[in-house]
């Protein structure tokens, strides 16, 4: 205890020194939204240069990811120690310095699965932010049927050649490498024949092409492999073993995107809160929704959310025993963020479908982009149906 | 707060498991149902159950209980609603010494509580007058007359009306239907003067009585709790009780999923079990995750209770509706996935949606439950 009250004294005093002003205005907890994320990487270009420093700084600690080993520059923390550190970023507001896909999935991965070699060169670079990851697993082909993918890696000797395409790679065209699933055994049987392969995304014959979804721009991009040649050294694992690694990084993707639900639930006190939009788009009566269908509605939505966030914290008081159920999580809680979006679309009325131009101001507009965007939650990173597969299978014992 | 169970209540809920598992299987309550037994439970099941303790779980040990408190009594109510116990559980050991212990005066303490510990005495809530849950509609009548009270009125679906030693009656001393003020409780003997019993046969075949009230007098002394303090003190006793109930309404739920579970791992049809089809496998999938969301909001509402958070009010109404919702849900879709013995009286499930829906209308059903819930958050 005393060591940790000695923590706390020593965390206070280096983010009093080393947290800027501008970076503790709290984080902004709607990614769909934020404009002044920092994501890192070689091409990263920082609006605010504070956010620059605030990184540097929080790199150099191995701060962006804590209890990570110091010699894979992590911060080498305790759980304890994370805790507090978390508690006293919270406590004066700091924003996230690094959001990044190698921070919540590959590196957990990398850290079980690779060898020491890849460890050493690629943590610390995630870390620090100086290398910006994407996740090349979906294909056109290849969508919830995942192990059926067809990019193909041959084995040239010193080196794979890579012929493909991926798709529904988040930010590929501002990536530096890839995470890709690749086939190396055209003969096995499908979910054997499967590799993880680590791609600079600089190499020749990779190019990338952004998708425009039903919510306008987003980060979604095709990213194509011709005739790429890869270093055999970047294969994690052993070849045709990539699907283990696969599975358990889905793991971490999950747990990522059903958290979603309740970011959005915790910070539902601000102006994009059902309730507060309905109260102001349908009117009050005595402190009530004047409409009493739309009322009706909102109370079974909030009463789901408050017993889906009392179901996240009970997992977490049961002690991890909720990475058994993080399909469950995934699927209500993106099941859950949708109708959020809806019902606070259907609070706005025709100000909930504004698209452009000074009729609508920006959080209006912004809202019909999250709303769209939103469908997409309840498909990425397995579909919500395949989610349910996963609860009957594993979790109920139902039969195949 | 923690939403786990501590030590203490783990092994409460253990016991009670065990002794439903042996003692008081379904076929208990089908056996007291097929003999329409008078009572609807039965005595020596209840004399174990007290010599288990679980008559005391909510009085303190000056009283002969053990105060292990709201959590404690409905980790046994959870585990006996898996196997559809009836027994003066509820009525008794909740809602009757919550009620005394809560507003009693320290005479009524030590006269009942140890009476109810020992089982020697069971006891019953009357408040409803109407087909829906409005405890504040109450229009039974209390007048002050020289140095006794004298009742007139009636009440309806009594929970063990028909067995209750000692009924705590909530009724108007001023105001008008609809007034929380104005109501006080009262602690009547049931063998008393003017006090008419007449049983109810509800779907779920339990203990329920419509309680009439012909100038019943009793002494100055027979209030429970302050004159007009009843509306304040009814809600109190009813949220523990709707905390209790939904507990309970849990352990049906997943009593019901289960037997359903493994129908779907038994049952072929087509040459292969009927568990392989994802129409049937979805569904049982969200099931899942309802039962999962009523287990946090049932977990949440009583250790809360327990450790006196100012949210009681909200929590309850948040787990009596989220409860019967998910019973509501987890009944019907069991029925149906049982096919056709699904709807025959041989096969159990069907008491669980009886009892499902009994159990909805008890202390207000989700409509209900929801609107407090809206009202009390503001919106």
């Amino acid at each position: 205890m005393e060591h940790l009250e000695a923590f706390r004294a020593e965390v206070k005093e280096w983010l009093e020194e080393n947290c800027p002003p501008s970076m503790r205005t709290g984080s902004n907890v709607d990614a769909s939204t934020a404009t002044d994320e920092v994501w890192g990487g070689r091409n990263a270009v920082y609006k605010n240069p504070e956010s620059k420093l605030w990184l540097d700084r929080m790199g150099a600690k191995g701060w962006t990811m804590p209890t990570v080993a110091k010699e894979y520059g992590g911060g080498g923390l305790t759980k304890e120690e994370t805790k507090i550190l978390n508690e006293e970023l919270w406590a004066i507001g700091a924003k996230q310095a690094l959001l990044s896909f190698g921070i919540w999935m590959l590196a957990p991965a990398l850290l079980e699965y690779a060898s020491e070699e890849q460890k050493r060169l690629h943590i610390p670079r995630i870390i620090k932010g100086e290398i910006r990851w994407c996740q090349g697993y979906s294909e056109p082909g290849s969508g919830s049927d995942l192990a059926s993918l067809s990019t193909k890696a041959e084995d040239m000797g010193d080196h794979y050649l890579v012929n493909g395409q991926k798709v529904w790679t988040s930010y590929a065209d501002q990536a530096d490498w890839i995470f890709a699933l690749v086939r190396t055994g055209p003969q096995e049987p499908k979910h054997s024949g499967i590799s993880f392969l680590l791609i600079d995304m600089a190499t020749e014959g990779v190019s990338t092409k952004p998708i425009t979804l039903i919510s306008g721009k987003s980060p979604f991009c095709e990213t194509f492999f011709d005739n790429v040649k890869v270093p055999k050294e970047n294969l994690v694992g052993e070849e045709n073993a990539g699907w283990t690694i696969a599975k358990a990084l889905l793991q971490h993707e999950r747990n990522f995107i059903s958290n979603f639900g309740l970011a959005g639930a915790a910070s539902s006190g601000g102006g994009n809160d059902v309730i507060t939009l309905a109260k102001k788009h349908f009117g009050e009566e005595d402190g009530k929704i004047a409409n009493g269908i739309f009322r009706a509605d909102v109370t079974s939505h909030k009463m789901k959310e408050h017993a889906f966030g009392l179901t996240l914290k009970r997992a977490g008081d049961e002690g991890g025993k909720a990475s058994a159920v993080a399909s469950m999580f995934k699927y209500y809680g993106t099941e859950h963020n949708k109708k959020r979006h809806e019902m606070m679309v259907a609070a706005m009325g025709s100000h909930g479908v504004g698209w452009d131009g000074d009729e609508f101001d920006k959080e209006e507009k912004n809202l019909t982009k999250a709303w769209l965007r939103t469908k997409g939650n309840s498909i990425e990173g397995g579909t919500s149906e395949v989610q349910l597969n996963v609860i009957s299978k594993r979790v109920l014992g139902l039969p195949s | 707060m923690k939403l786990v169970l501590n030590e203490e209540q783990q092994m409460l809920s253990d016991s009670a498991k065990d002794f439903a598992a042996n003692r008081t299987p379904v076929n208990h309550f089908r056996s007291l149902r097929d003999n329409n037994d008078p009572l609807n439970w039965d005595k020596d099941v209840w004399k174990e159950m007290v010599d288990l303790g679980w008559a005391g779980i909510l009085i303190p040990q000056e009283f002969g209980g053990s105060d292990f408190g709201l959590a404690g009594i409905s980790v046994i109510m959870q585990e006996v609603g898996k196997t559809l116990t009836p027994s003066p559980l509820f009525a008794t050991a909740v809602m009757g010494a919550s009620a005394i212990n809560t507003f009693g005066t320290q005479e009524q303490k030590a006269e009942y509580l140890p009476k109810i510990a020992a089982g020697n005495i069971t006891t019953a809530i009357a408040i409803d007058e109407e087909s829906h849950h409005a405890p504040f509609n109450s229009m039974a009548q209390a007048e002050l007359v020289g140095d006794e009270w004298v009742l007139n009125g009636k009440k309806k679906f009594v929970v063990d009306g028909a067995s209750a030693d000692i009924l705590i009656i909530l009724a108007r001393t001023s105001g008008i239907k609809g007034d929380k003020a104005g109501l006080t409780l009262f602690i009547v003997d049931a063998s008393h003067t003017g006090v008419e019993i007449i049983k109810t046969d509800m779907a779920d075949c339990r203990n329920y009585a419509n309680v009439v009230l012909d100038n019943v007098t009793i002494s100055k002394d027979a209030l429970l709790g302050d004159q007009e303090s009843g509306g304040e003190a009814i809600d109190k006793i009813l949220d523990e009780g709707r905390i209790a109930l939904s507990a309970e309404m849990l352990g049906n739920s997943e009593a019901a999923f289960e037997m359903t579970l493994n129908y779907l791992k038994e049952r072929k049809q087509f040459g292969v079990l009927i568990g392989t089809f994802q129409a049937l496998q979805h569904r049982a999938a969200e099931m899942f995750c309802e039962i999962e969301l009523t287990k946090s909001a049932v977990m949440a509402a009583m250790q809360g209770a327990d450790e006196n958070n100012n949210d009681l009010q909200r929590m309850a109404s948040l787990a009596k509706s989220i409860a019967g919702e998910t019973l509501y849900l987890v009944s019907n879709e069991s029925v149906q996935m049982h096919g056709g013995i699904g709807v025959t009286d041989e096969y159990d499930i069907g008491f669980y949606m009886k009892r499902a829906r009994v159990a909805e209308v008890i202390f207000g059903g989700a409509n209900f439950h929801q609107e407090r819930y809206a009202n009390l958050s503001n919106f």
